[in-house]
């Protein structure tokens, strides 16, 4: 409830603000909701959203698969460790419009260099967490799991995976709204299509009302995302904690 | 119950450590073991007995397979399927009890009936728990289950009655004797504790301080595990003062 009242000030803190400026520049909550409606009454709206929330889920799979699997090998092993942390440095540190441009630049623009842009952005992130976490992993278990002869399988299911599952809801967490916003940045620069697309030609015509009835809607597909998606998978593992009393 | 140890698990078990060190935190080499011999006949009970910190759990852990790094051989009795009780329980957090005991099952035998065990341990109306729900003597009488479960040939316990109270442990013992004469599984207990010893085992092996070897060995009287506290006090007697001659013999030498 604290949270629907604090979501309904700001409303109404945008409404009163609108009101008073009377400007184009700021509309205000009613005259977005009547761009939002005929944008999705045209199919507008829920095609250009396919298309970012594609590049999404991409760039967000490529990057998690590959982090995992870096950051795991980096965790287990101190000599591929060593070696392989002045690149993770190097990736860390490089700013997410230098990616892109190389991306653009020796892919060319298409889809390939977008969807590998953004996930080389969020890579290192997931690379760092998961090496955190595969350092963390407890070698009594690890011994017990020796010891009674488990298959490699069963092994990281039921040993690996439990003590890791807080680490990748972390990464997943917080790459989530890392990759959407950067695939807005890739749609800008060079793509026909998607949410950034629309924003940034929205911006040359200075049409403040489209810029907030698409950044509006799709803040609210990723909360839903978040809540229908994220959480129940993280409630799930997290069900054999004992409730806090 | 185990019809898995018939025919080839006559093997004893063999342990031979001319040395083990480790490496201490600023880098020195620190020798734990020196010189250790070890034979148990198949289906038999060993306890080793040792003063805390001589080593015991390191020389569990190398004849449980789990630590290669050592000068020496070792000889498993049996086809080599290890039941492993740990000095904390160990189990995994976020499985249930019963999904704890069923990972250590042997591949294709995942649906086997756990009942009888189950009742023999008092877990029957914990099956569902969650570890971190259970009492310390309960989860070590899980970690019991599941070290049998395993349908070891060969079973290690790591002081698994340590810091409970005299009753429960007391009733434990008593279960691990029934379940060890059933199954008829080669044994080895780690204890510091020499009443627990003589009651549970065949042959005590009494350990020295670092570097370890075994001081003096002691093979009792069958059967194990009915002797009363009457017998195991006047054996007790009678161990103390062969260990205390073993004892300055030593450290005349």
């Amino acid at each position: 409830m604290p949270r629907f009242y604090s979501l309904a000030a700001l409303i109404a803190i945008w409404a009163v603000a609108a009101a008073l400026v009377q400007s184009r520049l700021l509309p205000g909550p009613l005259m977005v909701g009547a761009v939002t409606l005929a944008d999705l009454r045209s199919g507008e709206l829920p095609y250009q959203m396919g298309c970012t929330l594609a590049r999404v889920a991409g760039s967000f799979a490529i990057a998690m698969i590959l982090g995992v699997i870096a950051g795991y090998t980096m965790g287990r092993s101190k000599a591929i460790d060593r070696y392989a942390d002045p690149w993770l440095i190097v990736l860390i540190n490089m700013p997410a419009l230098v990616t892109i441009i190389f991306a653009y630049i020796w892919l060319g623009l298409n889809e390939t260099a977008a969807v590998l842009a953004v996930a080389i952005n969020k890579l290192p992130n997931v690379t760092v967490v998961m090496r955190e976490g595969t350092r963390a992993l407890d070698p009594e278990l690890d011994e017990m799991a020796s010891a009674f002869q488990f298959t490699g399988l069963s092994r990281i299911r039921n040993v690996v995976i439990p003590q890791l599952a807080p680490y990748l809801a972390a990464s997943s967490r917080s790459g989530l709204s890392i990759v959407w916003k950067i695939v807005l940045v890739v749609e800008l620069i060079g793509r026909p299509n998607g949410v950034g697309f629309v924003l940034g030609s929205a911006f040359s015509l200075f049409d403040m009302a489209r810029i907030l009835s698409y950044a509006i809607s799709f803040v609210m597909v990723m909360l839903l995302i978040e809540s229908l998606l994220v959480q129940p998978l993280e409630r799930r593992a997290n069900r054999w904690r004992r409730r806090p009393a | 119950m185990n019809d898995a140890q018939t025919a080839g698990d006559a093997a004893p078990l063999e342990l031979r450590i001319d040395a083990k060190t480790f490496l201490s935190a600023d880098g020195t080499p620190v020798e734990v073991v020196r010189n250790l011999k070890l034979r148990l006949e198949a289906g038999s009970f060993g306890a080793l007995i040792g003063p805390s910190g001589c080593g015991k759990t390191t020389i569990l852990r190398i004849a449980a397979g789990l630590d290669r790094d050592f000068v020496g051989e070792l000889h498993t009795p049996g086809s080599g399927r290890l039941g492993m009780v740990f000095q904390e329980p160990r189990l995994l957090p976020w499985r249930t009890v019963e999904q704890n005991i069923r990972l250590a099952l042997p591949a294709g035998e995942a649906a086997v009936d756990l009942t009888e065990m189950v009742a023999i341990l008092g877990l029957g109306d914990h099956l569902a728990r969650y570890p971190g729900e259970l009492s310390l003597g309960l989860a070590r009488r899980a970690a019991i289950a599941r070290a049998f479960a395993a349908r070891p040939d060969f079973l290690l316990l790591d002081e698994p009655f340590v810091s409970l109270d005299e009753a429960t442990a007391a009733r434990l013992r008593s279960e691990l004797v029934a379940l060890t004469t059933r199954t008829k599984v080669t044994t080895l207990l780690v204890t510091h504790d020499l009443a627990e010893a003589i009651q549970l085992a065949d042959r005590l092996f009494f350990l020295s301080d670092r570097p370890t070897r075994v001081i003096a060995e002691k093979a009792l009287p069958p059967p194990r595990g009915t002797r009363s506290p009457e017998v195991i006090a006047a054996i007790g007697e009678e161990l103390r003062a062969v260990l205390a001659q073993a004892t300055t013999e030593t450290g005349g030498g």
